[in-house]
């Protein structure tokens, strides 16, 4: 391996990391799928990147972060549901980001092609990482609070428009560190499959966390290493999310066997 | 302790409100309401569906925008009991876990989590259950211990026994008249059960389109007020017979 992969797998796995923790609050708040989409958010910004020929993940970063403070402004003012709000914007951001997207580039902004990682690349990324992770600590019980119940955390001293903001904040950082190797229709898929396939085993929230988390790592690792040395792909993101999908199913035929 | 002292300290105030309006999408909820609540008092709230009894209950927590005032005496700790949560069985939270966050959002030491849990005679093994897989009674019992937790000297109760058999409602309804008696808690009551009422509350508070009054249940609760609340014939008043 030379050191460009290597730095891809260091922070793909920081990624994973990330992705396993943030999952289980989206699956508990029941915004997997709305949170899905968060990631094409991105588009326009990765277009517009391509045609002004500056590094895409600038760009994605510019709206993925205005999509998501435009979410939840709708939200709060209109009192739209989280789904509902997630939805209109995305399919603007993915028609702006169709129009935009130079068509030779389109696929790698899909579906991620962005690997060659260089020093300055992988810290902002690690550092991203560790913010989630650093954040994700912080807010638990005021999360855990607000998922169970969004009156009795008011109640409780918890401004809670302000933790939707920073929840949703972290989420995209997320995604945004995702797209490099992701792309941004399957950046979100470490945060769904861990999840899910965690909460078929875990009864308590910390080993929610550790499973999902662990779960996320793994599927980088198989990703990594069966696509190097087996299927040869231009981005690991499909054998990852493949492996992921095979461990959430095999949870399944566990917990049946159980 | 002069009985003119204890008559002082009995009769202080903890909640004025002054000309509450709250609304949603150009619908007033709750207009020109003004009342005051005092010290160890147990204030029923009483009125039809839609007269804005929860509103006025999440106004007073700041829970809703409003406009007016709503003055809390200094050291007024509220705590709600809200009408319903829907637990969702997908989370793999435990009760202790969620005790255990709001004690560490409010800075509380964890040794009030077995306290509160007492109090509200909920057994230790509860705690480690996932709070979708209480028994309904239970989880009405975690809902108390979690207003409980931050010691609070106000308690908001909405409905409390909507979802509860007649033995789990007579247990809540015991636990909080001995919460109120015991340590002097102010209790702020949603309920549509007036007998409950009669027995319980030493004030009544009205709510309805036509008509808010505030008084004390022997004054208020006649068949002719009762009949102009709720603008019917009041089967109510034969329930509070029948009690």
């Amino acid at each position: 391996m030379h050191q460009g992969q290597i730095l891809l797998l260091l922070l793909a796995l920081c990624f994973a990391l990330a992705a396993g923790l943030i999952g289980c609050f989206a699956l508990m708040k029941r915004m997997l799928l709305a949170s899905d989409v968060i990631s094409h958010l991105a588009l326009p910004g990765l277009g517009a990147a391509f045609l002004m020929k500056v590094n895409p993940l600038y760009g994605g970063a510019v709206t993925l972060f205005l999509g998501t403070y435009l979410v939840w402004q709708l939200q709060k003012k209109t009192g739209m549901a989280t789904d509902a709000s997630i939805g209109v914007v995305f399919a603007a951001a993915l028609a702006i980001g169709a129009a935009v997207t130079p068509r030779g580039d389109l696929i790698d902004a899909l579906f991620g092609g962005l690997q060659d990682v260089n020093w300055l690349g992988f810290v902002l990324g690690a550092a991203g990482s560790a913010i989630v992770v650093v954040a994700v600590f912080l807010m638990k019980d005021r999360l855990t609070l607000s998922t169970f119940s969004t009156e009795l955390a008011a109640s409780s001293g918890i401004r809670v428009d302000r933790l939707d903001l920073a929840y949703l904040l972290i989420f995209s950082l997320t995604v945004l560190i995702g797209l490099r190797f992701m792309g941004a229709l399957l950046a979100s898929s470490l945060i769904i499959l861990p999840a899910a396939a965690a909460r078929q085993f875990a009864g308590r929230l910390s080993l929610f966390f550790a499973i999902s988390a662990a779960i996320s790592v793994v599927s980088i690792l198989a990703g990594f290493f069966l696509n190097t040395f087996l299927f040869h792909l231009s981005t690991i993101a499909p054998v990852t999310v493949m492996f992921a999908a095979l461990v959430f199913a095999a949870s399944l035929a566990v917990r049946r066997a159980w | 302790m002069h009985p003119s002292l204890l008559l002082m300290a009995s009769s202080e105030t903890i909640l004025t409100v002054e000309k509450l309006r709250v609304g949603f999408d150009h619908q007033v909820v709750i207009d020109d309401l003004s009342f005051e609540v005092h010290k160890g008092d147990c204030l029923a709230v009483i009125g039809p569906n839609g007269a804005g009894k929860t509103v006025l209950l999440k106004a007073l927590l700041d829970l809703v925008p409003h406009e007016g005032e709503i003055r809390w005496s200094q050291g007024a700790r509220l705590g709600y009991v809200p009408q319903k949560v829907a637990a969702d069985r997908q989370q793999p939270i435990r009760l202790i876990d969620l005790l255990a966050a709001k004690a560490a959002v409010r800075h509380l030491p964890p040794e009030d989590i077995a306290t509160v849990t007492a109090e509200v005679g909920l057994a230790p093994q509860a705690l480690k259950n996932s709070v979708g897989h209480l028994s309904g009674g239970q989880f009405q019992k975690a809902l108390i211990a979690f207003a409980l937790l931050g010691r609070p000297n106000v308690l908001l109760f909405d409905e409390p026994t909507a979802s509860l058999d007649e033995l789990a409602e007579e247990h809540t309804y015991d636990l909080l008249h001995q919460l109120q008696q015991e340590k002097g808690m102010t209790v702020i009551l949603v309920s549509h059960d007036l007998s409950v009422v009669y027995r319980y509350a030493t004030q009544v508070l009205c709510l309805s389109k036509v008509k808010m009054c505030v008084g004390p249940p022997k004054e208020l609760l006649t068949p002719a007020m009762l009949e102009e609340l709720y603008g019917g014939p009041s089967k109510f008043y034969r329930h509070i017979h029948d009690d």
